[in-house]
């Protein structure tokens, strides 16, 4: 069994997210740790890209502050290799297609093999576009993460048929960011995916509060929380591992209950 | 290969929030692109409203003073608005509202296309929000009035270089937050498919008329056209119709301070193949993949990209590819100035210098035509900066 599918075995999952490298790329493996003591069941780590479009204000802003230490591919990839002998989670890397891309993707995967990284999220290549990148993903052992959105509608169960690790549903429109409110029908999306494959569903996009979170994996396999760690991270820098554990830990209970 | 390919280039590098608007936009495109109905609609706006067809000026003036080729201008400045933006917004308005849509979006790195679709937007009884970089709105403070005259809301863009750039990200981003009832009104040949063939197709009236007025006035093809490209919308409307011809095509790229500088944004010079922006082309970009702050006096060639189509015509060796410098860009502003008592956008004055540079090389009989994609009237203040008078508008 895969170790993202193991992921959801037994509960809900719980995901974070954050940005590699913000504010360095010690302090990041310290938060991952942390977050892992604490109940994540899968890290979504993301490698920070100059123009990330899928992005609210609080990532694109961790994203500048990450490139601006000067944190690179290289050094994330580095830092992957180094917290897969240390932690046993499942690992995926998010970032944007010009990052892979750019750097090689053969390259790119291959070195992401040998860190074990389990999958990647490219918010920029839909179902469309994601051959070119499955294949090369598939040659090195790594789920390419599926996202649906909620105007996928007709798509759900096209996208759904070909999902690998597990699927990214986007609870709500526009970009990352913390909401009051999730309005989208979450319960038919994930009823319409179920009629077509076992791969688990994960709803991200706007969660922050354990309230939210419990609600949205209750509907689904688990939830995904990205920008409510990252501004945590963006306001107590070096000093964020143990403010993120407490965080996560509540928000993981949430989510297992 | 997927949608909307020219070569290995194009595609449809988009979020999943975006999928089926960019479908849906397909689909109708495709209902209405060979309609007669809608085409004696644009048509109608392009003559009656845009001032349509532009006049192709011999430039005798010109011509006898740099002693080689024959000069035509395509006077894309004469058109309502100032720029050949508007061929493309009144296109993509109208398909816009067909669709339904009552509200447009767009990004603007000069503000030409800004106000082209503010005017669209005035015209149809749309709503209209412009995203711009906040250092452009600095560079063109005229043409942010006259979009917030003309009913727009303006966005400043803080994020990035603040630049035409960030502003395309701003609008995609805008975007996915609302699609139901907005149309993202592209303003180059570049972003996911199918805005690169949906705005070559409304720019392509450019060289269609070209090929018309050259025949009246000379009885043949010219030898060379030539347009500034920053996405290269008004390039690839000069060039399209002759891309089968004997016709040597010729995009002139920002060099900014020069292309073995950092300081600027000539994409085919300097640029690698990449995946950005909805599409796969050449940008300006780091080892990483990061997309580099690049840089240009003309904030709307100010752009890390380019069209996927030119990257494909770059790739076969159809058209060519030159870099102009800002001050070769600025003498050439001012020349034109001078000689033609025309005072050309400097995005333009990109095309004219290069122009300027292969005319006395070429035999009389031979014939260049220079798109003037714009005026250079937003210009003015920035280029007496540059040349350091204080002038403020």
């Amino acid at each position: 069994m895969s170790r993202i599918k193991e992921a959801f075995q037994n509960h809900k999952a719980f995901i974070p997210f954050i940005t590699c490298g913000d504010p360095d790329l010690e302090t990041t493996r310290k938060i991952v740790k942390e977050m892992v003591k604490n109940g994540a069941d899968l890290i979504e780590l993301g490698i920070p890209f100059s123009d990330p479009t899928a992005e609210g204000p609080v990532i694109m802003d961790a994203d500048n502050r990450a490139l601006s230490a000067g944190t690179t591919t290289d050094d994330i990839l580095a830092m992957a290799k180094e917290l897969r002998s240390e932690i046993q989670v499942p690992m995926v890397f998010m970032t944007y297609a010009n990052v892979v891309y750019s750097y090689g993707m053969e390259k790119f995967l291959s070195k992401a093999k040998e860190a074990e990284m389990d999958g990647l999220i490219l918010p920029d290549v839909p179902f469309e576009e994601k051959e070119e990148f499955d294949e090369m993903c598939g040659k090195y052992g790594i789920d390419l993460i599926s996202m649906i959105a909620p105007t996928s509608k007709d798509r759900i169960k096209m996208i759904a048929r070909e999902a690998k690790g597990f699927i990214y549903i986007v609870s709500s429109l526009g970009v990352t960011g913390v909401r009051s409110s999730i309005t989208t029908d979450i319960g038919s999306i994930v009823k319409m995916i179920k009629e077509v494959t076992d791969v688990p569903c994960a709803v991200g996009f706007g969660i922050s509060t354990p309230e939210q979170a419990k609600k949205m994996a209750a509907l689904s396999d688990g939830a995904i929380v990205g920008s409510a760690i990252v501004r945590m991270i963006g306001e107590k820098k070096t000093d964020a591992p143990e403010a993120v554990g407490l965080y996560v830990k509540e928000m993981a209970e949430a989510v297992h209950q | 290969m997927t949608k909307g390919r020219f070569g290995v280039h194009g595609g449809q590098y988009i979020p999943e929030t975006l999928m089926n608007a960019v479908i849906e936009l397909e689909e109708a495109y495709n209902m209405y692109k060979d309609d007669p109905a809608f085409n004696a609609e644009l048509t109608e706006l392009f003559n009656e409203y845009a001032n349509r067809p532009s006049r192709l000026y011999y430039a005798q003036r010109m011509s006898e003073d740099l002693g080689g080729a024959k000069i035509y201008l395509k006077r894309e400045d004469l058109n309502h608005t100032g720029a050949h933006k508007i061929n493309n917004v009144l296109g993509q308005a109208l398909l816009a509202k067909k669709m339904g849509k009552t509200r447009l979006i767009a990004e603007t790195g000069a503000g030409q296309h800004g106000v082209a679709t503010a005017t669209a937007a005035a015209l149809f009884g749309m709503e209209c929000v412009v995203f711009m970089g906040k250092e452009d709105m600095e560079r063109q403070a005229l043409n942010v009035y006259k979009m917030r005259l003309l009913g727009a809301d303006v966005i400043p863009v803080t994020t990035g270089t603040a630049t035409l750039k960030d502003a395309v990200s701003q609008a995609m981003r805008e975007w996915t937050s609302r699609i139901e009832d907005t149309h993202y009104c592209l303003g180059s040949v570049m972003g996911p498919h199918p805005f690169p063939t949906i705005v070559r197709d409304f720019q392509a009236v450019i060289s269609k008329e070209i090929k018309t007025q050259m025949m009246e006035k000379e009885g043949k093809l010219p030898d060379a056209v030539i347009a500034c490209v920053g996405g290269g919308s008004n390039a690839i409307g000069t060039f399209y119709h002759f891309i089968h011809d004997d016709v040597r095509l010729i995009g002139c790229e920002a060099a900014g301070r020069g292309i073995d500088t950092k300081e600027t944004a000539a994409t085919i010079n300097t640029g690698r193949l990449g995946i950005f922006h909805g599409m796969k082309s050449y940008f300006c970009q780091d080892e990483y993949g990061q997309i580099a702050p690049v840089y240009s006096i003309s904030a709307g060639l100010d752009y890390p990209g380019i069209g996927p189509e030119h990257a494909y015509l770059h790739d076969i060796g159809r058209a060519e590819y030159v870099g102009i410098t800002d001050e070769e860009a600025v003498k050439a502003f001012e020349y034109l100035s001078k000689t033609e008592g025309i005072i050309p956008a400097i995005e333009s004055a990109h095309a004219i210098a290069y122009a300027a540079m292969i005319a006395p090389t070429m035999r009389k009989d031979q014939i260049i035509v220079v798109t003037v994609s714009g005026r250079g009237d937003k210009d003015c203040a920035a280029i007496a900066r540059y040349r350091g008078e204080d002038l403020y508008e």
